[in-house]
């Protein structure tokens, strides 16, 4: 049984962690840096322990300060919320070492699922489709044809030393990568100083689609699924539940992949699994599996009227869901616009700074998951995010229309936001109209 | 010659420092990277010159508006 709580965490998803931890009758003890002082979740939780300075290697990332703290206030679990420590097998080993409970996964878990190539591996002994390419490098272009024509066109082929999208170009045919082999190795070799290349399956138009498990000892569980389509540079800022553009078929398969990756990976506790799905064929390919809370957990929570966060401290305290799947249902239609400290005028560049004025929306339906108040200055050591603004309707075009109420009505003051932003993408026809893909922001 | 000031558009830290006094530089090279809200913002030279004096080091926590960088031209 599990009585007291230490968050290894800050921000909105402490806070978010103490509401369930009060409702549930646990203790919190929440560690803070020395630019957290003033913090929400310091206000809010039983007992508060400095652990350092503001820089996060020297806070929060700091696991030997936070086990002591542990130990000397005697908790019995940690809860790493997302990001720092969360997904670290170290920590929860040095959880485990402590005697104390780390509510996630087994260490095990966080190293297969940690590295990208083993995360792969699963998913394939389970049967789910992986993104197509070369098992490693390839050598010359007949390799290049040869690999191609069996995955199918266009193809994508990188330079294995290559980044920042430089070093890559998309082939249709075999004629158009015999042409260009070699000029695009020898760019490789002059820009990188490593010839080698790559090559994957080329999607033009995808959606990143995500399905949220909740696995105890004795099920597995699937709460729906979300589309992460609207992102900037790799960031989701716009999540949605249920992801409506799949057919009943793409649902059910989607949902029977990721029951067989959790089976095959003895998944324990809550998570996440990433697809990309194809627009053009309709198929889903296996990315990557997120072994925490989500920051877009709201909106599956919202559908279900489920505390994943709950679920997740009971699962480590190793009780028994014990829920009927068939009676777990979607209702309605959720969408998260993450409200960031940054200015959208001047490519996203972050904006801290003080809060001076903040009022937010009073709306049915409409939920808050923050940490800032009026006031509040903003810390230039951790990430920009303000606000998750939560908006539940009947279908997706209500949750759009209410999600503009909102955005209307919040006022955040002192900063810059990424409040217009979401306004303008809440107008956007394509948009609207659910017609768009992962190169969204690229096309407005 | 005539000098330029460099000033940080907003504030946060200095992550790295990639020119040295003396140096020659030539418009829209990156003088140094600001590291704030865990984004990396590139300071570039806004003309060419020779950096004249370097105003902060790197962990050095700076405020919007905060000369980083004196160019000669």
């Amino acid at each position: 049984m599990i009585k007291k709580i230490l968050i290894a965490n800050r921000g909105e998803i402490a806070v978010r962690i103490i509401k369930t931890c009060q409702k549930m009758g646990i203790k919190t003890v929440q560690v803070y840096s020395d630019a957290d002082e003033k913090s929400l979740a310091v206000q809010l939780a039983d007992e508060t322990v400095n652990i350092g300075p503001g820089p996060a290697l020297q806070s929060y990332f700091n696991i030997q300060k936070i086990i002591s703290v542990a130990k000397e206030h005697v908790v019995d679990a940690i809860h790493p919320g997302y990001g720092f420590l969360s997904e670290k097998a170290e920590f929860a080993v040095a959880c485990r070492d402590a005697g104390l409970v780390f509510i996630g996964p087994d260490p095990q878990t966080l190293i297969d699922m940690g590295d990208k190539a083993r995360a792969k591996l699963i998913a394939q002994q389970a049967g789910v489709p992986i993104s197509p390419g070369s098992a490693g490098e390839i050598h010359h272009a007949e390799n290049a044809v040869e690999i191609a024509n069996s995955i199918g066109y266009p193809v994508i082929i990188k330079a294995s030393a290559g980044g920042g999208g430089r070093g890559m170009r998309i082939f249709h045919n075999e004629d158009e990568i015999r042409k260009s082999y070699e000029s695009l190795a020898t760019e490789a070799l002059r820009s990188f100083a490593n010839a080698a290349l790559y090559i994957e399956k080329y999607f033009e138009k995808i959606r990143h689609i995500e399905v949220q498990v909740v696995c105890d000892e004795d099920a597995i569980y699937i709460l729906g699924e979300r589309d992460c389509s609207i992102q900037r540079k790799n960031q989701k800022l716009i999540e949605e539940s249920p992801a409506v553009l799949l057919t009943e078929d793409v649902r059910t398969s989607l949902y029977d992949a990721s029951r067989r990756i959790c089976a095959e990976a003895k998944y324990l506790n809550v998570g996440t699994i990433e697809y990309i799905y194809d627009l053009n064929t309709a198929k889903f390919y296996f990315l990557e599996m997120n072994t925490r809370i989500q920051v877009e957990h709201p909106v599956t929570e919202m559908c279900f009227n489920f505390d994943l966060v709950e679920a997740q401290i009971r699962i480590a305290s190793r009780e028994k869901l014990a829920l009927e799947q068939t009676k777990l249902l979607s209702r309605g239609y959720a969408i998260e616009c993450r409200i960031n400290a940054e200015n959208p005028e001047k490519k996203f560049l972050p904006s801290p700074g003080t809060i001076t004025k903040l009022k937010w929306p009073d709306l049915t339906g409409v939920r808050i998951d923050s940490h800032v108040f009026e006031g509040y200055t903003i810390p230039i050591f951790y990430d920009s995010l303000l606000a998750k603004v939560i908006c539940w309707a009947g279908s997706r075009d209500e949750a759009i229309e209410l999600m503009k109420r909102a955005l209307s009505e919040l006022q955040i003051e002192g900063i810059k936001t990424t409040c217009s932003f979401h306004e303008s993408v809440m107008n956007d026809s394509s948009f609207c109209s659910n017609q768009y893909d992962t190169q969204f922001l690229t096309s407005i | 010659m005539e000098s330029i000031e460099v000033k940080a558009e907003i504030s946060g830290s200095i992550w790295k420092v990639l020119v040295s006094e003396g140096e020659q530089v030539t418009a829209g090279d990156t003088l140094l990277i600001i590291e704030s809200m865990k984004m990396e913002i590139p300071v570039e030279a806004p003309q060419d010159g020779i950096v004249e004096h370097l105003h902060v080091k790197e962990t050095d926590t700076i405020e919007e508006e905060q000369v980083l960088v004196s160019i000669k031209y």
